[in-house]
């Protein structure tokens, strides 16, 4: 189906199946239950979400098949949301040209930076990486204020010419829409205690997420993915094999930046606004983590990874003080500041501090990221299985 | 008029002449041997046919081509395969996928961007390479991983890649070197094979005079960077010229 094999399209239907439900799904507690504030199903979040699933998508495309690491994907991504930002400011607030030129033109900015810097590899190919985004944003920020506006950033205004758009009366905010439908509109379903938001934006983002996805699924099992493993695997054998590796690396390049494009794209259709801090190393950093996080390499492991880092930082940096002494007010009085002085320096803006954490543990214990724990996990039942049987029989592996 | 000729090549490193005037013919279909003496110059040699090193002087053609100044990889399409002295495989794939990605290598060249077809979906590339595995009995090793081959068996996926791409020329650099001496009779017999089966030319770089002499139509014994005999096996034990370089007279 779709060119997919069972497994692929069961991968497939388990993104779909989370990302439609997942108003549900990330809205467990009540409203107004002590554990509400757990709840992430809010239109803000679960854009997010998604959003950085996609990012993660096209950044493993580059990263997690030919092993080269860019530390400058942000870049992609900031080039993204400005051209984004320019369609809605000059031609319409439709997203539609802002999503086309925010890929096309991550695209071809990311042609010129893979141009230059494949001509390295390693740390080499980093480091470059690593400047080019780091002079997009020093650029972004000082002489291109013109087009980036700067520290104040892009946001539509009323006075925007628009020329596909009727003229927006004097007053009323400039809201992005789809053919009518208003990214920010949501649709709220009471149920009980519960209350589910659907969010026109939410879905959209999402349905990108599950072509993007569909699409790193085929190139994945395509050959071009596989000479794309061969370069991680062996580049002299590839080059003694008669085939050239910089092209097949700069194409994973431009379709990595490409994804970048589409995320910034997205980013500014939810937010309508743009600035130059997307480009910051901090921002690639941040997607090195999420795929390494979730697993390099594999299909679904960047999402995770994305959802993981996004859900927590989010929850993480929610929690204060007050939530900390309610925790642990069945403690006694002494015991009760200790605990609370001990965990505070992870809460709140000390959330990078528990990512730091999280992220050691991950690559000590788990070096294929999250979906090497599933992994172990379900090796475990299935061992435990077997020997229930008692069918004795070793894996081929353990036969060797 | 040889496949594969060497007129007049010189290269030299700093002071250091490493070949002097090297001059060589490998006819098409039979299996040539460059022995000689360590630092003879046969790595240096067998750098220049792969556009790894560009020599000072003369000149390197392949079916009438020049090799000089082409990358590895258009020297490879021209049909000139090679195996390694360790040998070189993708590691963290599967033994057929090793297999595949030659054959596609062989259909598609240098850079093709074939992205959204599926490689499950390429059956006449899956049969191929099936078929590759089959002749150097390796089909029942299909999905295990490169990397947990023995030695013999990465030597023979090698070949299987080489083989897949229907080679000219395959060029071995010493291949049986540092091998068990089981599994240089096995190198050996399926070098045979392939040659009776397929009748491709092959140049053999070696230093185990008993593989050579096992293989080798002729050889050509290289000396302080030059050709000093080019002979059928038979004539080239007795010859002076050899025992000296090999006893080290010239030293």
């Amino acid at each position: 189906m779709l060119g997919l094999n069972k497994k692929d399209v069961g991968l497939l239907l388990v993104v779909i199946v989370l990302t439609v439900f997942a108003p549900f799904i990330l809205n467990p507690f009540p409203e107004g239950s002590a554990l509400a504030q757990f709840n992430a199903g809010y239109p803000d979040l679960m854009q997010r979400l998604v959003i950085f699933g996609i990012f993660a998508i096209g950044f493993n495309i580059l990263f997690g098949l030919t092993g080269y690491l860019s530390f400058g994907h942000a870049a992609f991504l900031g080039a993204g949301s400005y051209a984004g930002i320019w369609m809605i400011k000059l031609l319409t607030l439709n997203i539609v040209p802002a999503i086309i030129a925010s890929i096309v033109v991550a695209g071809l900015f990311s042609l010129l930076v893979g141009w230059i810097s494949l001509r390295r590899s390693g740390i080499y190919f980093s480091i470059l990486t690593l400047a080019f985004a780091q002079m997009s944003y020093s650029l972004a920020y000082s002489v291109l204020t013109p087009i980036t506006g700067g520290e104040t950033g892009l946001q539509p205004k009323v006075s925007d010419p628009r020329i596909f758009d009727a003229a927006l009366a004097e007053g009323t905010t400039p809201r992005a829409n789809f053919f009518g439908m208003f990214m920010n509109d949501s649709y709220e379903l009471v149920l009980g205690g519960w209350v589910f938001t659907f969010n026109v934006g939410y879905y959209i983002a999402a349905l990108f997420l599950v072509i993007a996805f569909y699409i790193s699924i085929r190139i994945f099992r395509s050959p071009f993915g596989l000479m794309l493993r061969a370069v991680k695997s062996n580049q002299q054998r590839l080059n003694y094999t008669g085939i050239e590796s910089r092209p097949y690396t700069l194409a994973a390049f431009v379709i990595s930046g490409m994804y970048a494009g589409l995320a910034g794209g997205l980013l500014v259709a939810m937010d309508t606004q743009a600035g130059a801090e997307r480009m910051f190393w901090t921002a690639s950093g941040e997607v090195v983590l999420m795929t390494i996080l979730g697993g390099a390499g594999t299909l679904i492991g960047p999402v995770l990874g994305a959802g993981f880092i996004k859900y927590f930082e989010n929850i993480v940096s929610k929690i204060n003080e007050s939530v900390l002494q309610a925790w642990f007010s069945f403690m006694p009085e002494g015991m009760q500041d200790l605990v609370v002085s001990i965990f505070y320096p992870f809460i709140g803006k000390g959330w990078h501090l528990t990512l730091g954490i999280i992220f050691m543990l991950v690559v000590i214990f788990l070096p294929g990221g999250l979906m090497e724990g599933g992994q172990r996990i379900s090796n475990l039942f299935k061992k435990k299985s077997n020997t229930d049987s008692g069918s004795g029989k070793s894996s081929p592996a353990a036969a060797e | 008029m040889g496949i594969l000729e060497v007129k007049g090549v010189n290269k030299s490193f700093g002071g250091l002449q490493a070949l002097n005037d090297v001059n060589l013919n490998v006819e098409e279909g039979t299996v040539h041997a460059i022995i000689g003496p360590n630092g003879a110059g046969k790595s240096t040699l067998l750098n220049c046919f792969i556009g790894k090193l560009i020599p000072d002087s003369g000149t390197v053609t392949f079916d009438n081509e020049s090799l000089l100044g082409r990358k590895p990889h258009q020297i490879n399409q021209m049909g000139v395969s090679r195996v390694f002295q360790t040998p070189e495989i993708f590691s963290d794939l599967t033994v057929f996928e090793n297999v595949i990605i030659a054959c596609f290598a062989k259909r598609d060249g240098a850079f093709e961007l074939n992205a959204l077809s599926s490689v499950a979906s390429q059956t006449d590339m899956q049969e191929k390479a099936a078929q590759m595995l089959i002749d150097v009995n390796m089909i029942d090793k299909r999905d295990e991983m490169a990397s947990s081959m023995s030695r013999g068996d990465k030597r023979r996926l090698e070949m299987a890649m080489c083989l897949a791409q229907d080679p000219k020329l395959l060029l071995l650099d010493e291949p049986t070197a540092g091998m068990a001496r089981a599994d240089t009779n096995n190198t050996i017999d399926l070098l045979k094979e392939i040659q009776e089966a397929r009748g491709i030319t092959m140049a053999i770089i070696e230093h185990d005079m008993h593989v050579v002499f096992s293989l080798a139509e002729k050889i050509s014994v290289l000396a302080q960077g030059t050709v000093i005999v080019e002979d059928a096996p038979e004539n080239i034990k007795g010859n002076p010229k050899v025992q000296e370089a090999y006893l080290g007279g010239a030293h």
